[in-house]
Order: C-alpha cells, then sequence, then structure tokens
C-alpha cells in the first residue's frame, strides 16, 4: 500500500473533520493553490479571550489538500491563539506524517497558509514558521 | 545583413516538407527512443512513460549535439564577430532562422523572427502591432479554449486602449462554435486571435476556414501553433494567417527558443519591441534608426545555442517527416480512446471524440481522485503525466472542472506507454477504492455533519 495515501490520510479525504460553514464567524479566509486548483474557505470563530472556540471548512483539491485541512481543524479547536501562532508548516508535515515531495509542498501547506491569512490581522506570525520552511 | 547564398538556396525549395509521393513505413517509437538519451537513465526502476509532451518535448541527439558544438567550438556572439568563429556562429544562427521558414513554408526567411518561445512572440504582437492599431471600442476576438499566453496578453491591451475581447464558445465536445464565431465576426473585429490545436483538450481547429472568414470580415489573425508545429505538417501560406507563432521546446528543440511569423508588411510597418543592440542601423544620443526586419525585433545577444538547437530539432522531424508523425500520433490518440475507457471504469476523457479531430493530446479525470494525486500515483510507476489546468483555466471553468490530468505524445510514444497508463490508472483506482478503517473520524465526524 502507499505510504503517501495511508489509511487516516485517505479517510480524513473522504469524511473531513469539521466540513462545513458557520453561521457568523469572526475569522474567514478563502485560500487557493492557483497552480493545480486546489481550494480552501477556512472559517473561525474565536473567543473575546482569544479562542478558537469554533472551526470549519470546505474545499476542493487533492487528497494531500483536503486531508491536511482536516488535521489542522482538528489540531487548532479549542486552541488560544498564543498556541496557534506557533504552528510551524513543519507542525503541520509531521501531524500528516509522510514524506511530501516538493512539487507537492503546496497542497500540503495550504491550510496553514489559509489559517495565517485568516489571522493576519490577530497574529503577528513569527519569522522561522515560514510556510515554506521544511 | 543578408542571409548567404545557400540559405537563399534553400528556400528556394519549401515543398521539402509538405511531404513526398512515396509511402514510408509508420514511425518506429522504440527505435527512435535511442535518439533521446533520456531514456538511458530510469526513473524508479522503470523506462520513463513520457506522456507530457505538449508541456514541453524530450531532446534527440542531435539537438544536443548542436547545441554542445555552438558552446564547445564556435561560441561567440551573432551579427558582430569578424573573426573565423563569430561568421560560424551568425552562419549557424541564420541557418536556424531559414529552417524554420522552409518547415512551416514560410514564403522568405525574413519573415522569421526569433524569440524565447510562443508567449513571447505573442506578447511581440500584442505590444507592437496591438498598441500601435487597436483603440478604443475595437473588437479582439479569442476563443474558450486559448492557452494563458493567448489571453493575458490582450487582456493587457484592452485594458490599456479601453478595447473589447469577444470569445468563441466550444461545443461540449470541444469544438469550436463557428455559427456564434460567424456572428461574433459581424462586430468587424480589429484582430482574431486562436490556437491552431488546443493544447487543453487536442482540438484541431479549422484554422483555414476560420482564417478566411476573418478576412472576409476584415479582420487580421494570429494563430497560435504551439500545439501544433510539434505534431503536424504546418504552411503557414496554406493557412494565410497574419501572424503564426510557436515554442522550440515542444518540437524536440531546447527551451529558450522560437518563431514569430508574420507578413513582411506588417513587420516593416510594426514598431519595435525590445530595444537595444542588434535592432539599431544607426544610434545617436537623441534619435536611432532601426535595423531591417526580423533583426529590428531582436534586440541583444539572443539564445544562440538555444536557435542552433532548435534548427537542428526541426532537421530531426523533417528527416522523420511530419505527415507520418501525425500519423503516428493519430493512431496512438484512437488507441487511447479505444483503451482507457475499456480498462479503466468510470474514466471522463475530455474532448473530441474522434482521433480525427484530434493532436495527440488525451485529457482525463478520474472519479473522487483529484489529478494531482493521480499524477502522483502514476510518477511510482514512472508515468509522467500533466495534471492541472494547464494553462487554460477558462477552459476547465467552462469544462466545470478545477483541474485535469492530461497524456500528450510525440514521436517516442507508443502503445506501451498507454497500456501502462492504464494499468497505472487502475491502480490509482486501487489505492482510493480500497475500504479504510473509519476509527480516526468516529470521534468528531458528529460535528462534521453538525456543520454540514
Amino acid at each position: 500500500m502507499d505510504d503517501l495515501y495511508r489509511d487516516e490520510i485517505l479517510e480524513h479525504y473522504r469524511r473531513p473533520h469539521n466540513f462545513g460553514t458557520l453561521p457568523s464567524p469572526t475569522a474567514v479566509h478563502e485560500g487557493a493553490n492557483p497552480l493545480c486548483g486546489d481550494r480552501i474557505t477556512l472559517m473561525l470563530g474565536i473567543s473575546d479571550a482569544g479562542v478558537v472556540d469554533e472551526v470549519a471548512f470546505t474545499g476542493r483539491g487533492c487528497a494531500i489538500s483536503q486531508a491536511s485541512a482536516s488535521m489542522l481543524t482538528d489540531q487548532i479547536k479549542g486552541k488560544p491563539l498564543e498556541e496557534i501562532a506557533r504552528l510551524s508548516g513543519q507542525d503541520v508535515l509531521d501531524e500528516l506524517g509522510i514524506e511530501i515531495s516538493p512539487a507537492r509542498l503546496k497542497c500540503a501547506l495550504l491550510s496553514l497558509d489559509t489559517l495565517r491569512h485568516a489571522l493576519a490581522d490577530r497574529i503577528a506570525w513569527q519569522a522561522g514558521t515560514d510556510v515554506a520552511a521544511r | 545583413m543578408t542571409l548567404t547564398a545557400e540559405n537563399a538556396a534553400a528556400r528556394a525549395t519549401p515543398e521539402s516538407t509538405a511531404g513526398t509521393a512515396t509511402v514510408r513505413p509508420p514511425l518506429d517509437p522504440q527505435a527512435l527512443r535511442a535518439d533521446f538519451p533520456i531514456f538511458e537513465r530510469l526513473i524508479h526502476g522503470k523506462r520513463l512513460a513520457y506522456l507530457d509532451s505538449a508541456s514541453t518535448s524530450l531532446k534527440p541527439r542531435r539537438v544536443l549535439d548542436a547545441m554542445d558544438g555552438y558552446n564547445r567550438r564556435y561560441t561567440t556572439n551573432v551579427h558582430r564577430g569578424i573573426y573565423t568563429t563569430g561568421e560560424e556562429a551568425t552562419a549557424a544562427y541564420e541557418e536556424s532562422r531559414v529552417k524554420i521558414a522552409r518547415f512551416i513554408n514560410a514564403p522568405d526567411p525574413h519573415e522569421i523572427v526569433q524569440v524565447r518561445n510562443a508567449t513571447e512572440a505573442i506578447n511581440l504582437v500584442a505590444y507592437s502591432w496591438g498598441r500601435r492599431n487597436i483603440g478604443r471600442a475595437d473588437t479582439i476576438v479569442l476563443t474558450e479554449l486559448e492557452h494563458h499566453a493567448n489571453l493575458v496578453p490582450w487582456q493587457l491591451l484592452v485594458q490599456e486602449k479601453d478595447a473589447d475581447l469577444e470569445f468563441v464558445p466550444i461545443h461540449d465536445d470541444g469544438r469550436l462554435n463557428l455559427q456564434t464565431y460567424e456572428v461574433l465576426l459581424r462586430t468587424r473585429p480589429k484582430l482574431v486571435a486562436f490556437t491552431h490545436v488546443s493544447n487543453g483538450l487536442g482540438t484541431i481547429n479549422p484554422v483555414r476556414e476560420m482564417v478566411e472568414m476573418a478576412h472576409a470580415a476584415g479582420a487580421l489573425v494570429l494563430v497560435d501553433g504551439a500545439q501544433a508545429v510539434p505534431h503536424l505538417p504546418v504552411d503557414v501560406q496554406a493557412i494565410d494567417a497574419d501572424f503564426y507563432v510557436f515554442s522550440g521546446h515542444k518540437v524536440l528543440g531546447p527551451t529558450g527558443s522560437g518563431a514569430l511569423w508574420a507578413r513582411r508588411e506588417l513587420l516593416d510597418a510594426m514598431p519595435p519591441f525590445l530595444a537595444g543592440g542588434e535592432m539599431i542601423r544607426e544610434v545617436h544620443l537623441r534619435r536611432t534608426t532601426f535595423n531591417d526586419v526580423p533583426w529590428k525585433f531582436e534586440a541583444g545577444t539572443p539564445d544562440i545555442a538555444a536557435a542552433i538547437g532548435l534548427g537542428a530539432a526541426l532537421d530531426y522531424l523533417a528527416d522523420l517527416g511530419m505527415d507520418r508523425l501525425r500519423e503516428h500520433e493519430r493512431e496512438l490518440v484512437g488507441y487511447a480512446l479505444e483503451v482507457l475507457p475499456r480498462e479503466v471504469p468510470g474514466i471522463t476523457i475530455y474532448g473530441p471524440a474522434s482521433a480525427d479531430d484530434r493532436g495527440g493530446v488525451v485529457t482525463f479525470n478520474l472519479p473522487g481522485v483529484h489529478p494531482h494525486d493521480v499524477a502522483t500515483l502514476l510518477d511510482r510507476d514512472a508515468i509522467a503525466v500533466r495534471a492541472g489546468h494547464h494553462c487554460t483555466q477558462p477552459l476547465h471553468e467552462r469544462l466545470g472542472e478545477a483541474a485535469t490530468a492530461r497524456a500528450s505524445f510525440n514521436v517516442y510514444s507508443d502503445r506501451d506507454d498507454i497500456d501502462r497508463l492504464a494499468k497505472g490508472l487502475r491502480s490509482v483506482q486501487r489505492v482510493f477504492d480500497r475500504p479504510t478503517s473509519e476509527s480516526h473520524a468516529a470521534t468528531t465526524q458528529a460535528s462534521a455533519n453538525d456543520l454540514d
């Protein structure tokens, strides 16, 4: 069986977690990978205390991009923004747990990139947590 | 600047590429692979099944040797050196121009501008001819099939000039709707620009008929030949367009080579595009007179090795015979259109149903599998296909797909490649169709459903 498409990835692709929309999100961003047409719309409900209480996404794209978004939404749900600010590209790749070729890196990291845009006015993302950094 | 006597003699026989009376046997792709050094290496332990020639073609040894010869033995600038190697370089560079003219049956090599690729050629026309001739409320007619290279330069032009773009729609099978084309021509467009062969669907457009209709409506015509010159015999005099462009790297030539053909009187009247050395006759501090065409449009040191490599590629293809290459690809497309639906359940194939209306391109999707995942898994079997929108995003919007996978052919492609593709697609389906445990999903499935 192919490692890149191991059961957990395929399962997230088939039945993505937190898939859908929020009626009144406090932060929204639509991210797209123009080369392949992967697309993710991420919606967040952030409490006054700065905690991501609710998260939902919709999207269309390859198994890697959609599984990555599904896993990322699990990861950030219920977390305070300070903790989310420390999320790096490597964390996302570790969660996926697969060897990603350079050509597919953008698919894997589209969800994090979308999250960063959604939270751009709330979090000053640290250098060194660059999406492209591995 | 003049062309050599030898070259002048060569251009007197344009019919050399027009096909011969004797019928030659079909191309032998397995034997021809020996001409392409890339097949000496194995990918993941297997022979490369290269099915991405519409993106760029592989390069035969003859091209590499020609470039290497220039780089090692007479690497010198062109049109400058008054010494042996300089004259050799100039002669080889100009000889490529003659070979390009002969290959597409242009009446005069002076009508060939050597450029980096089809994109640069179209930009040259848009900036030079377009900025002078397109004005407010003028119309340019394009089609839904166009590569971004034959779309975005015109968007920039009409934005600057406050002019309009109109688009010929396609039928569901990827052929152009010529009835609508006829209606659009009644807007009296200044220019019609369309692709000879679609890179997205392989559609071979009825160029001659379309040019005739455009001319009758008073429009000039640019034909994007990027997917035609590598795969069909092309005769620009028979097509009778006003501009014809192609890239060298898709014609078994190197990247950084390509050509614009345009009618001499158009080129003469067009202002320069890029300015600098070579394109000038006399330069004074406050005024400059320009070189003759085509050199007026070749500012700066060109990619000389690439131009020489392109000449060698066209020699290689002319020797094989473009009519044989077309027949080879027609046969392969027919085979793929028969085998893939039979061997790969559920596959969707886009574009014309008949191989007669298609260049060597088969675009497809598997249900429930993104083409990127298809391409990644096929790569494990050393099968190279393109996945994405192939620089035709509007066409993909029309198809209702964000992306597709595409297999495309050239001289080295054979039935074995297509059999391997079919087998590879079956194993992609096995990966994606297999049952997986729902244990990871079970915990949060309820919340996902709530959100729906």
